[in-house]
């Protein structure tokens, strides 16, 4: 079982937003919309651009370079420039933590 | 950052040819070995919360805009058909071509971005229709244009290089009225319906999209064969005059009118947008025709920008940019020069005026 990683406070985040995370050499988007938190994969599957740099409207991430979408709650590429889909994380919200499950 | 082309790339033993331009035997190996390829490119400091204001999309522009341009065309149409058969038929179809096609680059270019509309199936529906009222085949220059967001401008990577050098004049101009690239796109369209891709075409685009590029073409051939039917059991060219290739020919000049101020004559090889980019003031006609690509500079450098708020990005980073041409014809004063003395020498490039800190 892989241990729950405390990532940020909840209010860190702004409600319909991403952060970047970093851990172990690996980078993660953390997302938060309506008090639900979810995690996927932090670089884009089509050219590895930071998703944190990128736009939430509400469970879609929009890549920065080339707006290319995935849903952030199954990592789902919802059509091009991006085939390939994000891999995503179990995330909860305990203690007014955000914590994430990484693989 | 460099400030002229990458030394890396234009070796001095190295002369341009425009051979260099094509992706699997031109000079993307260069591209490549200079690091120039998937590069990281310069962007202007933008606070998040204001970059995030910025990137907000709504749908009542775009709606407004797309319903008053599809209005017009309708309107010149019906006065073509109006006036058809009489010589007024040759100017109702000059502005029923050039509004036909004109507005549809700048609708293609945003909706495939997907900043068009807020709303997803607005944006998918207006890019396939403006498609094909500007001929490009829909998954094709999807890819196509994504590869020009990363690789700007670099040689033997863009596939999108309006004037490759040294400039051809002779092209260039045809161009103005799709005579060279129409009937090759489509017969690049019969090719793909019968489910021969171009090799070119295979190194930008992912193979689980090429069945799309397939059916799209289906489709597209089934259009146009309705359009030749039509006119073959009505006995009349209004059909083929009112949609396909013939109006793309005709409205062809305004969208290269307005495009050839993105890039032509600035340097290529350089990992900064402000400098192989241009931002160019232009008053409200033009703005609604081009949909704010006239500040080419901020959207390039920030792509999920929706058109609308393109001049508040402008005022957000102008200090950190070269600055705007204050008209289209103060841009044509320099890009025209540009590309006659592109024909003889095509390592010139105009050097824009960097702000000071940025120099």
């Amino acid at each position: 079982m892989t241990a729950w990683t405390d990532v940020c406070a909840l209010d860190d985040i702004d409600d319909e937003d991403v952060m970047r995370f970093d851990f172990n050499n690996h980078t993660y988007a953390v997302y938060r919309y309506q008090n639900k938190v979810y995690a996927t994969d932090g670089l884009c599957t089509h050219e590895h651009v930071h998703l944190a740099d990128g736009l939430v409207m509400e469970h879609v991430v929009e890549c920065p370079k080339h707006n290319g979408r995935f849903d952030i709650r199954d990592g789902r590429a919802l059509g091009a420039p991006v085939c390939v889909n994000l891999k995503t994380y179990p995330a909860k919200i305990e203690g007014g933590q955000v914590l994430v499950q990484l693989g | 950052m460099n400030t002229t082309e990458s030394t890396a790339f234009a070796g001095p033993n190295w002369t341009r040819t425009q051979d260099d331009y094509h992706l699997i035997t031109g000079a993307g190996h260069r591209a490549q070995a200079a690091g120039l390829v998937n590069a990281t490119w310069y962007k202007c400091t933008v606070p998040r919360a204001r970059m995030k204001q910025l990137m907000q999309r709504e749908d009542a522009q775009a709606i407004r805009d797309t319903v008053l341009w599809y209005a017009l065309i309708l309107a010149a149409g019906a006065v073509l058909v109006a006036t058809w058969g009489t010589g007024w038929a040759w100017l109702a179809f000059f502005v029923y071509a050039t509004l036909y096609t004109g507005p549809a680059d700048s609708r293609w270019h945003e909706s495939g971005h997907g900043t068009a509309f807020k709303t997803r199936w607005m944006n998918d529906l207006l890019y396939q229709v403006a498609s094909f009222q500007v001929l490009r085949r829909p998954s094709v220059w999807k890819w196509s244009h994504a590869r020009h967001h990363t690789d700007t401008l670099v040689t033997g990577r863009d596939p999108e290089v309006a004037v490759p050098l040294p400039t051809d004049l002779l092209g260039t101009f045809l161009n103005l009225f799709s005579i060279k690239s129409g009937p090759r796109e489509l017969w690049r369209v019969l090719c793909n319906a019968f489910g021969v891709l171009g090799e070119e075409e295979k190194t930008f685009v992912p193979e689980m999209e090429w069945p799309q590029m397939v059916k799209e073409a289906r489709i597209w051939v089934a259009i146009y064969a309705v359009l030749i039917a039509s006119a073959i059991y009505f006995g009349s060219w209004l059909p083929l005059v009112l949609f396909g290739l013939l109006p793309v020919m005709g409205g062809t000049w305004l969208y290269t009118f307005f495009g050839l101020t993105q890039h032509a004559g600035l340097p290529e090889n350089v990992l900064d947008h402000r400098k192989n980019c241009r931002t160019v003031k232009m008053n409200p006609v033009f703005r609604f025709l081009y949909w704010n690509m006239n500040y080419h500079v901020e959207h390039h450098m920030f792509p999920m920008v929706p058109f609308h708020a393109l001049p508040e990005l402008h005022e957000t980073i102008k200090d950190d940019c070269p600055p705007a041409y204050p008209s289209t014809t103060a841009a044509y004063r320099e890009i025209i020069p540009a590309l006659l003395k592109q024909v003889k020498d095509p390592h010139f490039y105009v050097v824009r005026q960097m702000p000071v800190a940025a120099a």
